[in-house]
């Protein structure tokens, strides 16, 4: 039974993708691309993988569904019918993507047996971080440099967006143009955010133990503001206010300075004490989960588009 | 079988039949508003049922409030998501 | 064998790589570069979901799956989205410059586009 799931599963992923590749309409493709996204959320969980799952489903079919489908909006009026690349060019490609794919295909198939993993190194070291969740341990604590470089990644790409404002609109204020807030939208804005807010603190708070944690929370939670914003209720903030730039690089600086700290206290960059290591973690993961949510939200609202008031 | 399962099997069953009843509708009724109806139909019955269904399925009583949350959050949602496209096509056949 | 043929770990393995095949193949032809972006992701999807593969068969110690490549898959996901929203602000960016959405203009960039 559950194979026939898997097999419909991965024909509507499959389906969805050549859709996105043939369809002539941009705005066609961005809305299977979401559920497409929705889709590989539920064959993440088919892979044993509710972590990724929610994260697939909050960021890659939620968060960039919205990117795009606002970049779509932005650029309709300019839809040329562009020349596409030649006939015999087109054939070479497919050739070659099908060979890579194949490729790919045949590392699938010759995965070698018995597969090698890490769980038990993971599944031993767990009860020193004081964590129940494996994937948050890897994240927070194993691989901690990998997430705090992943934070820089975040920054970096928000200071890129932001740079392409001209320049008398550096540090003014990104807007969201909605033409029209439809009244239901305004009410959703109204009455979801308290909600959402509390199941994003609940994400993060369980992702100690259970499935859950910053990356999902704190897409929730920016998912709550891009809302607010949208529908009006707030305006987007100027890009050079203080407060807006502390909350942004308050995760990383936290978490590098707890980092630094590891050489005095436990002997080793990013190396936790034992016996605080969990409080410590939950507290970068605080930190982390407001950044994360205000890099999310600003890097949908995109680059400043009015000029800094004075 | 026991008398809990044999209760989640039925509800369960009537939601799915909800849905395919909801996609039906959604892929063959002619204009976007009786689409919208079929969809919000599903939507709101045919998940609540599976709700339902699940309900006895819970170990605990706050798993079985988390499946009540995601009905109402979904409820919500599919109404505003409902309304907002109505809006549009009201305003796309009056406008311009 | 027939076992491991039907698993999820396979399955999906498979579907990734046929995804990484389909994105990169929209990367490569398409147009429109708002479509490319969406390749973009096609492509990177279709990795993530090998590595799933790959996490699925780590299963041990008591977990359903290798821990390690589920976290780097998060690491990905969020870096690809920032990489997602960069490219997408230079799109935008061009099209108020140039009022295109192709990279046509310039043909010394594209050498497959005959004059």
């Amino acid at each position: 039974m559950t194979l026939l799931l898997d097999l419909a599963l991965v024909a509507w992923l499959l389906a969805l993708a050549l859709h996105i590749a043939r369809v002539r309409d941009d705005r066609n493709a961005i809305v299977a691309f979401i559920g497409f996204g929705l889709l590989l959320g539920l064959g993440w969980t088919r892979l044993a993988s509710l972590d990724v799952a929610l994260t697939e489903a909050a960021i890659g079919g939620g968060v960039t569904g919205v990117l795009l489908l606002r970049a779509e909006a932005h650029l309709r009026p300019g839809k040329a019918s562009g020349a596409s690349v030649s006939h015999g060019g087109k054939t070479l490609a497919a050739i070659a993507c099908a060979m890579v794919a194949a490729g790919l295909a045949l590392a699938v198939l010759a995965f070698p047996s018995p597969a090698p993993t890490l769980a038990p190194a993971a599944a031993t070291a767990l009860p020193s971080t004081g964590l129940g969740n494996p994937v948050t341990a890897v994240l927070l604590a194993y691989r901690a440099l990998d997430t705090l470089l992943e934070k820089v990644v975040l920054i970096l790409a928000l200071i890129g967006v932001w740079s392409l404002a001209p320049d008398h609109l550096w540090g003014g204020a990104p807007s969201l143009r909605p033409d029209v807030v439809p009244e239901p939208l305004a009410y959703l804005a109204q009455t979801l955010p308290p909600f959402g807010v509390l199941i994003a603190v609940y994400m993060f708070w369980v992702g100690a133990d259970a499935p859950g944690g910053t990356f999902q929370g704190g897409t929730v939670l920016a998912a709550m503001w891009l809302l607010v914003m949208l529908a009006r209720l707030r305006p987007a903030p100027e890009t050079r206010r203080r407060s807006v730039r502390l909350v942004l690089i308050g995760g990383p600086t936290l978490f590098l300075a707890i980092g630094f700290l590891g050489f005095a206290m436990a002997g080793g960059f990013l190396a936790y004490p034992e016996s605080i290591a969990k409080p410590l973690i939950v507290g970068i993961e605080a930190a982390l989960t407001l950044s994360i949510a205000a890099t999310l939200g600003l890097l949908v609202a995109g680059p400043a588009q009015t000029a800094p008031g004075r | 079988m026991a008398p809990a399962d044999a209760f989640t099997l039925l509800f369960v069953t009537a939601g799915a039949i909800l849905f395919l009843a909801g996609t039906l509708g959604l892929l063959r009724f002619p204009d976007t508003l009786s689409r919208l109806h079929a969809l919000s139909k599903a939507d709101n019955l045919g998940l609540g049922l599976i709700v339902i269904g699940l309900l006895p399925q819970c170990d605990s009583v706050t798993a079985g409030l988390k499946l009540v949350c995601v009905w109402l959050l979904a409820q919500l949602s599919a109404a505003t998501a409902s309304q907002l496209i109505a809006g549009a096509v009201y305003r796309r056949k009056s406008g311009p | 064998m027939t076992a491991a043929w039907l698993g999820p770990a396979t399955l999906f393995g498979l579907c990734g790589a046929a995804l990484v095949g389909i994105g990169l193949f929209v990367v490569i032809t398409h147009p429109g570069l708002l479509r490319r972006i969406v390749g973009f992701n096609l492509l990177g999807a279709g990795i993530f979901l090998v590595f799933g593969a790959v996490a699925r068969r780590g299963a041990g110690a008591g977990f359903e799956g290798d821990p390690v490549p589920q976290a780097m898959v998060i690491t990905g996901i969020v870096v690809a989205f920032s990489a997602t929203a960069l490219a997408v602000a230079l799109l935008q960016r061009l099209f108020d410059l140039t009022g295109r959405e192709t990279l046509e203009a310039q043909p010394e960039h594209l050498p497959r586009s005959e004059p």
